[in-house]
Order: C-alpha cells, then structure tokens, then sequence
C-alpha cells in the first residue's frame, strides 16, 4: 500500500492503495465513484472512459502512479446537474437501453466534441467505436453526438 | 381512520421520504425517480409529500397528488420500468408529470410473474396493470362522491383531478387520497376503450434517463453496503474439468485477502430447477477488501484440475454436427402428406445447411451479486432476470424459509437471457454465509465470457422441391445443436406446403448453454429467411411475392392444424415492409435484402440496404415493420427494434465462441468481436402496424429476421449466398 495524491472532478483526495492499482479502481473502490464502470479489463469496450487533463482514456489500464497530479474527470464531474449539452442531447434522443456503457460513450462524446466542435459521421465513427454498447444504441448516440454539437 | 401509509415495505429498500441533495451510494429507489426527470418534463415545484396513502401493491398516493408507481419487473434495458408503470397511470388518469417510479423487489404477494424473460412483461401485464390502475382511480372516484355529494357517474377523471363538471369543482388526488385508501377495492371495472388512451401511444422518456447520463449508481455493480467485501471466484479452465487440488498459501497472505474458501452451489441431494444451469458448481472463491487486490490473489492461487469428462473442440463440433444431419436418426415432430414421394416427382431440388457457432451473451456490466446471509435470513441485491426462481434455489441451498429471504432487482447492465440463470445469486450467498460477512460478487470480464450458459451451436438442413413451374411442392427441415435442435417443427412455412417434414436430430456437450435473446430464433430465422430467398430466386419469382403466396395458401387452405401463426398478420407486415421500403425500384450500388419472422407473440418483417466500400459491407438503411398490437410506448418501443436490429446483424456477422480441448478461445473483447459504432447501420427506421390487437413484446422479435436480411442483401452485393456464420469468415474469403 502507498499514499498517492490525485485531483478528482476539481478535488484533491489522498488515497492508499496498492501502487499497481488501475485508476478504475480507486475511482469506484476507494472514492465511491461509480458512474465510470467496469466492463473489461482491457481497454477494449470503452466502459470506463474518463478525460485525464481533457483527454479520453480508459481509466481500467491507467495506474493510479499515472495520472498524479492532472486533472482527471469523471461522469459525475461532467456537470453538476446533468446539465452538459452531451448528457442533455442523451436525454432528448432518449438513447440508453440497458444504460450500463453509457456514461463511457458520453466521456468520449465530450472529448471529441471539446476538440472538434462540428464533428463529420466519419469524425464520430472513429471517436466512437472504442465504446462498445451491446444494447445497440449506435445510431441514437451518433444522432444525439450531432444534436449536442448543435447546443454547444 | 386507519392510514395505509408504506404498508407491505421491505426494510433494505430503504426508501426515504424526502429528496436530499442527491443520491447517496445504495439504492434509494424513491429519491433517484424524483431526480430521473429533467426539471422541463415535470410540474416545476414537484415536492414529495408527508404522506403516501397506500392503495394497492403498485400504488402510493400523497396527500399532495404525488403518485408513486412500482415497476414490478426486472429491468435490463428493455424498458418496462416505464412502459409498465404507464400502463397503470392510464387507467388510474395520473398525471404523468407527478409519477414517480419505483423498481419492487421481490414481492410475491403483491406482484405476479416478476420475470424478464421471452419477451413476455408488457403482454401477460397488460390486464393486470390495467385492472391495478382502474381500481385505485374507482377508489379515488368513490371517495370524492362522498366528499363532494354527489354520485359518481357524475364524476370524471383526467390528468390526476376529479371534476364535478354540473357544479363546476375539481379535486386533486391528492385530496381524496386518504379517503381513497380506506375504501373498498372492486371485484371488477370496466377498462377504457383503447380509443380513449391518453398516455398509452404517446412517447415517454425512460423514467431513470437522467440518472443514466449523470453515472447514478442504479446497477448491481454499484452496490455498497456496510461492512461489505469483494468477492470473485475460480472456475476451471475448461469444460470437462473440475478442481483437483488448492494451494492458497501466496493468496491468503496478500493485502487486504481476507479469506479463500471452496465453495459448491449444488450440494448432494438438492434438485436443480430449470434455472440452475451451471457448468461449474465447484469454485473457488477469493474475499478482500477490494476489487484489485482479490483480482491480484486470484492469478496467485495455485489450482490442480483434473479431467473428468471429454474436453470438446471447434472442429469437433462442427464434424458431429454434420454427420448428425446425414444419419437417419432423426425424431419426427412434423409431416404432412408424402414428402418422399414429392422429392421424387420434383422438377427441382435445392438442398442448403446453415450453422451457426456459440455465442456468449456478453452483457456489459459483469455477471455480479451482493449478499448479506446471517444465521436467519438472507439479503441479497443485484441484476437478475428471475428472482422468484433464485429465491426458490436459495431455500434448497441455504435452507432458509422464504420469508426468510429477500431479493431486490437492481437495474441490469443488460441481460440477453444471461441473467435468467441465477447460480451467481446463490455463489454470492454461500460466500457470505462462509465468511460470515456482507459479500459483493463480482465477475471478470475472463470470467463471465468463459463460464457457459452460451447460446447452443446449431446447424441445419433445409431441402425444398419445385415444380416445372416453381410451386413449392416438398419442404424438410433436419436441425440439430449442441444441444438440442433450433427447429420449431410447426412455424412458417408449415401450413402452406402440401408435403412438409420436420426432424430433430439433437446432440448432447458438456458446455453448458441457455436461452440467448430469441432462443432457437435468433438462428433459425437467418437460416429460414435465407432459404426461402434461394428457393423464390430458383423459382423465378420476387422474394416478396413468393412468401405472401405461401402466406395465401397457409390462409385459404392450411396444411395441418397446428400453424403456430396467423397468417394474415405475418403477411400484412411484408406487404407494408414492401410498401414503405419502395421495394422493386433499385437504386446504383445499393443492394437490398429482405426478411419476415413470428416469434415472441410478434411479427417483424424488414428490407436491409447494403452498399460496399472498398470491399467491406456497410448496411446503409434498414425498413422495419412491426406488428406488436397496440405500441405502449413508441419511443422506447423504436429503441428496442433498432438495438434488436443491430443486435442481430452484429453477432451473425462478426461473433463467435469456440473452443479448443474444452477451452473458450475468446474471452474478452479483444478476441470476441461485437458489434461496433463504424459497423452499425447508418440509419433504422420503423414502422408499426395501428391495429388495436392488445400489445405484445419487443425485447427480442426484431432481432431474427435481420441476419437473413443481411445475408440476402450480400448475396445481391457479392453474388454469393452465406451459409455459414458469423459471416464475415465467408466473407473475408472473397477477398
């Protein structure tokens, strides 16, 4: 076990974890965050998607040694009150199902849109299809992706 | 005057009365309803009440007209939690705006068949649900002729208020709430004209939306209790193998490793039911404080397994499969007229096998349970499709009565059939009682794809004969699986073909399988579908034209008696498909294939448009037609078809399971290929057939059809037919 300093959703929290620990862990085990979820292990669904100073990551293979001392954000640091145009579009194309991969697909809809503020079907395609959602809800989250850049 | 206030309330749903500066971790099902609704879809100043006045099990009403509603059934992404409750609220006349949605438990003395499964809620619901809203809305109607005087057929009900329209007074529900509860509940009332639907037919967003896109913890995997730890277990490498021996001395001693233990979820002399499939009841279990430290103790165990039965392989599979349909060992479950003889008078024969590999379910959140079992009762919270039948096993397993024992139905990270077989429920609860602690369960991705409970392999024959002038004169169907067989000896095109045989050949394997979304269906309809395209092409006909005549026959002149459809309906939605889709006029590049299947009590039939880039396939349009009787929800109802759609055109395309010596060759996402973004199709649009019949399911039916849509499409785009899936094999092989 060690102490490790981490900024989280703009609040600094020291943690002891052992040091190999993923990032997703801490985040859901230690600081009771569990918007970002589980879904592999290995980077491959999307499930845990974070922005570490911006940045789309998969927070499952990020050890907490990482990502000291930069910002990271979460689900539940994306707006206060759901109120990000991403989360907002979500809502208006009512896009989950299950519902499980959705905060995922949401963190790395706002990355791409924080960084390209009018995204092509193509821009959307390649962001996205690190985000597996096995309900299906594709075409909706890239309906609701454009609708979002629109009210950006 | 007796309030009926939280009557029949179990004590770990810990619902509060009042709405706090959001949710706390744990399941307050009340307050995350409050907050599902984004402030423009509800009354601004929605307040809870001091006071729920309980009308029956489904319904609470404040004294301020807040209207909570249970959801009774498991929720794993096909939306009854909204659909349900607001097939109550239109009998009742709530005013949605004022609805609160609750998830029950467990509870079966309120609540009947609390099962996610078949495509079945919205359809054995529909009375009951009803019957459960005009009662309470009665109640409030009696109530108010007392307070205000007058009689009740003077009274109407809209939108929550009473009016009194001769003397110009309206109450809220809110003001005859407590009256409401003390009165009689009636044998019987008379439902509403579907005519008069207010909010059935109307599109109302998915009641825990918001709490969605916010991260709320509303899965199983978000669970947290006091005092509880993590748990994962050890199952062997392969099917066919069982633990020899356990050295836990490395594990043991590691940070934050409480406990490892053994554990056996069938012990001797307990009777499994049908829910307890489970390849692997001997396990291992590892116990800690946290998720990563007992994933670390998990790769330290040093674990012996032994062989005990046969280890089976991929290309053994496919060679007992095959040799199956050419035996004569098949059991006959349909035959009409002299087939032999037809096949012999034929002016044409086309013979065509169809397969299809395993498929692992892969629901995204984890396989996962909490349990908290004591020397006299048993708490357990998580995602389930069939908690009664859980309950059911944990009296064998635990011995413990059932009032004894509680099960809460977390939202589900999706189910697909993976979650009807309970056996993690019960691992999560012998844990618990073995280390005398609260225990959370949870799967690794590695463990969840390599556990079983798999959709079966299936392969099948299809043999038709044509006459000179290309009428279908002799059809047979030979299937078999590991195990079973996918054929349903009496579905289209039985009925409407003089000399029709059926025969199940079925095989045995010690991989243990399941129901998977549309069992047997979401195989044999590509099979079908696909075959009837070959066989209207062989007969010189339109592949439209040739099912709806098949459909005529199976109408004016049914072959047996036993057609399990109607024939008129499965033909109405194809000729709508044709109708909507523009069917005959081709567009440059743009190749279409079409599709019509019955299961799940509805009929879907849909035209897929594929267009190659670069030699890879992209579907660039998909016209859907339903007919599921009256649309609850429409929105939700779209949702569904078009994740069935995308379901089915992902795993007959891309997904596989095999095995070599017993051993699952994918087990995470890196091998197993699913379905993503790029390979979605650009656009699903959807059309219902308005025809008042009462409602049907969703979850499933949109989901078979599509693979043969998808494969008559290629044929018309490569000139090559697909037999075999996931097809991007044969595909690929094309170059």
């Amino acid at each position: 076990m060690a102490q490790f300093k981490i900024k989280v959703n703009g609040v600094e929290h020291q943690v002891d974890v052992d040091a190999d620990t993923p990032l997703l862990w801490v985040l859901r085990d230690t600081l009771k965050l569990v918007g970002t979820k589980y879904g592999c292990g290995i980077a491959q669904c999307g499930a845990c998607t974070i922005h570490i100073n911006g940045t789309a990551l998969r927070s499952c293979i990020l050890s907490i040694e990482a990502v000291e001392g930069k910002e990271i954000t979460t689900i539940e640091g994306l707006s206060e009150d759901g109120s990000h145009p991403v989360q907002q579009a979500w809502i208006e194309h009512d896009v989950p199902q299950c519902g499980y991969c959705q905060a995922g697909q949401i963190m790395t809809a706002s990355a791409l849109l924080a960084e390209n503020k009018n995204p092509s079907d193509n821009d959307i395609e390649e962001a996205m299809n690190g985000n597996i959602c096995r309900c299906g809800t594709y075409t909706r989250i890239k309906a609701a992706i454009k609708t979002a850049a629109k009210n950006s | 005057m007796v309030n009926n206030t939280d009557r029949n309330r179990r004590s770990f749903l810990k619902v509060s009365a009042a709405v706090g500066g959001g949710m706390a971790i744990g399941f307050n099902f009340l307050a995350c309803q409050v907050e599902s609704k984004i402030p423009e879809f509800i009354a601004p100043n929605l307040q809870l009440p001091e006071n729920w006045n309980t009308l029956n099990g489904f319904l609470r009403i404040g004294e301020n007209g807040i209207v909570t509603i249970m959801s009774p059934n498991p929720e794993i992404g096909q939306n009854v939690k909204t659909s349900m409750p607001m097939i109550v609220a239109e009998e009742l006349d709530a005013d949605w705006d004022r609805v609160i949605v609750e998830q029950a438990g467990l509870d079966t003395e309120n609540f009947q068949r609390q099962v996610a499964g078949g495509s079945q809620s919205i359809r054995f619901g529909w009375k009951g649900l009803r019957e459960t809203g005009a009662k309470a809305r009665h109640m409030l109607v009696s109530a108010a002729s007392k307070k205000l005087d007058v009689p009740m057929d003077e009274l109407t009900t809209s939108k929550g208020k009473i009016y009194h329209k001769a003397s110009d007074r309206v109450l809220d529900y809110g003001e005859v709430a407590v009256a409401a509860a003390n009165e009689e509940v009636p044998e019987e009332v008379t439902l509403k004209d579907p005519k008069d639907f207010a909010l059935i037919g109307t599109s109302v967003r998915n009641v825990d939306g918001f709490n969605i896109v916010q991260g709320k913890p509303l899965f199983g995997l978000d669970t947290m209790e006091e005092g509880m730890k993590i748990a994962m277990i050890v199952h062997p490498p392969a099917f066919g193998m069982n633990i020899k021996s356990l050295d836990d001395s490395i594990a043991k001693g590691m940070n934050g490793i409480t406990d490892v233990i053994r554990i056996n979820v069938e012990p001797e002399g307990w009777n499994p039911q049908w829910s307890d499939v489970n390849a692997y009841p001997e396990l291992v279990a590892v116990v800690g404080e946290s998720t990563w430290q007992v994933m670390k103790a998990k790769k330290a165990l040093k674990i012996e397994w032994e062989k005990v039965t046969d280890l089976e392989s991929s290309v053994g599979h496919e060679a007992v499969m095959k040799s199956a349909l050419s035996s004569n060992k098949g059991e006959v479950t349909r035959k009409n007229g002299d087939p032999d003889a037809a096949f012999a008078e034929a002016d044409k024969i086309i013979e065509k096998t169809y397969s299809a590999p395993f498929l692992a379910h892969n629901t995204m959140e984890p396989i996962n349970f909490y349990a908290n079992v004591t020397d006299d009762k048993a708490e357990l919270i998580g995602p389930i499709q069939t908690p009664s039948f859980l309950e059911g096993t944990l009296e064998g397993v635990l011995g413990l009565p059932k009032e004894k024992i509680s099960i809460m139905m977390t939202r589900m990270g999706g189910g697909f059939g993976r979650r009807l077989y309970g056996h993690f429920g019960t691992e999560a609860a012998l844990i618990s009682q073995a280390v005398k602690s609260p225990v959370k369960l949870i799967y690794t991705r590695e463990d969840d794809m390599t556990q079983g409970t798999y959709r079966p392999a299936y392969m099948v024959t299809y043999k038709a004969g044509l006459d000179k002038d290309g009428h279908l004169m002799a059809f047979q169907i030979k299937g078999t699986g590991l195990p079973g067989s996918p054929v349903f000896a009496d579905r289209y095109p039985a009925g409407a073909v003089e000399n029709y045989q059926v025969e199940n050949i079925p095989l045995e394997t010690n991989i243990s399988t399941g129901a998977w979304r549309a069992p047997r269906s979401n195989f044999i309809a590509t099979a079908e579908q696909s075959f009837l395209d070959e066989i209207a092409e062989a007969a010189g006909k339109d592949p439209i034209e040739f099912r709806l005549g098949l459909f005529e026959k199976a109408k004016n002149k049914p072959i047996g008696e036993k057609n399990d459809y109607d024939a008129e309906r499965y033909a109405g939605v194809l000729k709508l498909v044709k109708e909507k889709a523009n069917w005959g006029i081709e567009k440059p590049g743009v190749h279409r294939g079409v599709s019509a299947y019955f299961c799940h009590n509805t009929y879907v039939a849909q035209v897929l448009d594929v267009v190659m880039e670069d030699g890879v396939p992209k579907v660039s349009n998909v016209c859907c037609v339903v007919d599921c009787g009256i649309v609850v929800n429409p929105e939700g109802a779209i949702n569904q078809i078009e994740g069935g759609i995308v379901d089915g055109i992902g795993h007959a395309m891309y997904s596989a399971l095999s095995f070599e010596d017993g051993v699952p060759q994918q087990s995470n996402f890196d091998k197993y290929r699913l379905i993503r973004h790029k390979e979605a199709p650009e656009k699903i649009e959807v059309h219902f057939v308005d025809n008042g019949i009462d409602p049907t399911g969703l979850g499933e039916p949109s989901l078979p059809p599509i693979g043969a849509a998808l494969a008559n499409a290629m044929y018309k785009a490569t000139g090559k037919r697909l037999y075999s899936q996931p097809f991007i094999k044969e595909i690929e092989l094309l170059g």
